[in-house]
């Protein structure tokens, strides 16, 4: 089963306390926090969990998958993730453990 | 930002809570999210991203030392997707 919103809510208020209304409120703001930053232009730093950071594109020729026709693909910025070594090996470890 | 500067921001945004529960959340929403990961599973957040596993099958490596071959297994990495609005707000 896919991790929602609703049930990282459901976890605060079980494992550390908080009413529904501050745990719904608490998880919103916590991506809140993290899309303000990035929008802002500063990289986010989660130790132990990963980092998300920002990438400049410059303009690119694409096409348009339908019709074959060519479209320039324009610059953007664009944020990219980078999992930590910790959640990496962790990811490792555990899921390939369990798949044997 | 850092994991420490979000938990002040957090503890800011909620004056009724203290400084723990911010730290708290945070270090819960984390693990929680790295355990789901690690089960093999997707975490969808709407507005902000989708957190999956993507497959690298084994491969033929080499020691970059010694350039002696070596088997790499295959194995799971993290990606993430940016969602629809972070998508639309980081980019200028």
């Amino acid at each position: 089963m896919t991790l929602t919103k609703a049930d990282l809510a459901d976890m605060l208020f079980e494992q550390v306390g908080l009413n529904k209304r501050e745990a719904k409120d608490m998880v919103e703001a916590f991506f809140e926090e993290i899309r303000t930053s990035l929008e802002d232009g500063e990289i986010v730093k989660l130790s132990g969990f990963g980092n998300f950071e920002l990438r400049q594109k410059s303009e690119r020729p694409g096409r348009n998958p339908k019709t074959g026709e060519g479209i320039p693909i324009t610059a953007r910025r664009v944020v990219t993730f980078h999992a930590s070594q910790k959640l990496k090996t962790t990811v490792e470890q555990t899921y390939a453990g369990s798949r044997k | 930002m850092t994991k420490s500067e979000l938990i002040a921001k957090l503890a800011a945004r909620f004056p009724q809570l203290v400084m723990k529960d911010a730290e708290l959340s945070v270090k819960a929403i984390l693990d929680a999210m790295t355990e789901k990961l690690a089960g093999g599973k997707r975490i969808e957040i709407r507005g902000f991203g989708s957190f999956s596993l993507n497959y690298r099958p084994p491969r033929l490596g080499r020691n970059p030392k010694t350039g002696e071959k070596v088997q790499v297994p295959e194995k799971y990495v993290p990606h993430f997707k940016a969602g629809k609005e972070l998508r639309e707000r980081v980019d200028i």
